[in-house]
């Protein structure tokens, strides 16, 4: 597993619901179609209100111009974050953009736990909160050994809540290939 | 120490004399339903996991009910309708509620109830976030993603965190113009939208059990609104007539020990609630209808798994019986059950589909319709900066279709003297006048 990861920050509020993450208009595109599947880059964080949009100023599109690629590949976010509908598609849509990380104060649990499940990205939490810390666009490396993360626009030094459990799976890369080395289910 | 009804019905499944909260465990899964949005990436991940010709664990297990995007002309929506057809023919699933047949049903989670799948003791997952619905029969139930419930297609089993547990009591007698809506929007805006986040929300007391099925059924529906993993209330007498007539499958029932631990214990006199709001934009919003009367409507809209229950047009049409609403008013009914029982039940000697009819509000198919936005052609989807009043249950920035619309929720009461009026208005108004 890769121990670092390294990205520019793109900064939200608290309860940012699945809705938001994407609207459910947009919930009918193909998941495993390989050129379809882009509509949910395209769309992804889209039902974000503009004023919440890349905090602190806001109104900064996570994507732009139609692209399904995010310059951004690390969300910072406030409490309960991925709150509300069970879709996978909002993790979904967040890795198709190119998210590797979240780091958030709390989650919703249907959220985290598709996050872990599905190897779409990390979710980690922060032990402070980072919405007013963090500006949208700073340069940001996590270090997963030390559980900390770096701004190296402020060259400030954030301390990371442990994995804890999920870790296995995380290593594993989903639940499958988890379940897979834990001999639950026969290897492919 | 005693356990709860989560805690006993978890190790149940897990095979085990007692969990605690904390524990992880594998369950067995006695059904997994799924619906058009995210039915078709299950079975692509079911696929790609177990393989092209893999076959689901156990056919009788797996319940699929369309309900989302139905009635659209969104090709892409109807695209993931042949998908589920086609996943139902090549595994043989024998429960599988088709669009635009004798079978199709609506929401899926009083579609669930009302076919008989509900069934106390048991573990139900789904696809779908309001899937705690489910727990007002005394089973554990809970909302999961694609993955998760790939994994339970292959294998029938999920690892479960076993939560611990919330316990709202209600004792007395609620008023006669408070719905279970009420109750449950009281409860998440006095503990907040994350107030119940990896718990359960246990509910309790003479007051809970004197309330019907569907009226317990929007109080686990709305657990999710807390953040809850699932919502349970213990089955009684009510719980085993409505499962009675549905189906004869054979259930156990579990109830919480005396000496049961809880993380929290907060008891509630019923005859102290009143009619409440969520306003804008979250559902632990919360405003007394009383302080809201100001606020002036453009729509309302009474609906969803939430609020489109038989019961719930009952109490619409014993206000708008008689009467014209001021406001465009949609009526969309869950499921096609309730949707005919809308032309059987009546008031005096006029159905309910003639009251809501000669008020002048606009009926839907059933469907979740505009409860999540959905397609620009979905009936009653949000439209500019519309005040919208709703029974359905989130009103997050843009949830019922325009971002620039506001949504509060209500019960079904609270909506319909609403559409009288035009502005928020106290049921209290209506029913006791």
């Amino acid at each position: 597993m890769n121990k670092v990861i390294e990205g520019i920050a793109y900064v939200l509020g608290d309860d940012v619901d699945t809705d938001q993450i994407i609207p459910a208009e947009h919930l009918v595109y193909s998941l495993s179609d390989p050129e379809e599947r882009k509509n949910y880059g395209k769309f992804a964080l889209s039902g974000v209100p503009a004023e919440q949009a890349g905090l602190p100023k806001g109104n900064t599109p996570f994507t732009e111009n139609g692209q399904s690629d995010s310059r951004y590949s690390i969300i910072i976010g406030g409490r309960n974050f991925g709150c509300g509908s069970s879709r996978e598609h909002a993790p979904a849509c967040m890795e198709i953009a190119g998210v590797q990380a979240v780091v958030a104060e709390s989650y919703a649990r249907i959220f985290y736990r598709n996050s872990v499940d599905g190897g779409f990205f990390i979710p980690f939490e922060s032990i402070a909160r980072m919405v007013e810390e963090i500006k949208t666009g700073d340069a940001l490396i996590i270090d997963l050994n030390a559980s900390t993360m770096t701004n190296s626009s402020s060259d400030k030094v954030y301390d990371l809540k442990s994995l804890g459990e999920v870790i296995e799976i995380i290593e594993a890369g989903n639940i499958f290939e988890y379940a897979r080395k834990t001999g639950m289910i026969p290897s492919a | 120490m005693g356990m709860t009804i989560t805690e006993k019905i978890l190790a149940a499944h897990a095979g085990k004399e007692s969990v605690r909260p904390g524990d992880n465990i594998w369950v067995d899964v006695d059904v997994l339903m799924t619906h058009d949005v995210c039915g078709p990436g299950t079975f692509a991940i079911f696929k790609k996991q177990f393989g092209e010709h893999a076959k689901v664990w156990d056919p009788d297990k797996v319940v699929i009910i369309p309900d989302h995007f139905i009635f659209t002309k969104d090709t892409h929506a109807n695209r993931n309708i042949d998908i589920l057809r086609q996943f139902v023919k090549e595994q043989s699933l024998p429960h599988y509620f088709d669009v635009g047949t004798d079978k199709y049903k609506g929401v899926c989670h009083l579609a669930l109830a009302q076919e008989g799948f509900n069934r106390p003791g048991e573990v139900l997952f789904g696809t779908d976030s309001h899937t705690s619905t489910s727990g007002a029969f005394g089973m554990f139930s809970t909302g999961i993603g694609n993955t998760d419930a790939a994994f339970i297609l292959g294998t029938g089993k999920l690892w479960v965190k076993v939560p611990e547990s919330m316990c709202f009591e209600f004792t007395g007698k609620f008023p006669e113009h408070v719905m279970a809506k009420d109750v449950i929007l009281n409860v998440i805006g006095d503990i907040g939208v994350d107030g119940a986040t990896y718990r359960a929300m246990e509910w309790r007391g003479d007051a809970i059990m004197s309330l019907s099925m569907e009226e317990r059924m929007t109080l686990c529906n709305m657990a999710i609104e807390a953040g809850g993993k699932n919502g349970v209330i213990e089955a009684d007498d009510v719980t085993i007539e409505y499962v009675r007539q549905r189906t004869d499958v054979p259930y156990k029932i579990y109830k919480s020990d005396d000496d049961a631990r809880y993380f929290f214990k907060k008891t509630y006199n019923a005859s102290e609630m009143e009619p409440v709001v969520a306003k804008p934009h979250s559902p632990d919003n919360k405003a007394k209808v009383s302080d809201c009367v100001d606020v002036s409507l453009d729509r309302a809209y009474i609906g969803s798994c939430t609020g489109g229950k038989l019961t719930d047009f009952i109490a619409a049409a014993r206000l708008l019986k008689g009467k014209k609403v001021k406001i465009d008013t949609f009526i969309v009914p869950a499921t096609r059950e309730v949707e005919q029982d809308l032309y059987k039940e009546k008031i005096g000697d006029e159905s309910l589909v003639d009251i809501f009819k000669n008020a002048g509000a606009y009926l839907g198919d059933p469907s979740c319709a505009a409860c999540l936005g959905g397609p620009k052609d979905t009936f009653g989807r949000a439209a500019d900066n519309q005040m919208v009043i709703s029974t359905t249950n989130r009103n997050f920035p843009g949830r019922m279709g325009s971002k620039q619309s506001h949504v509060y929720l209500a019960s079904p009461y609270t909506a319909a003297a609403s559409a009288l009026t035009g502005h928020i208005t106290n049921p209290a108004e209506f029913i006791y006048n």
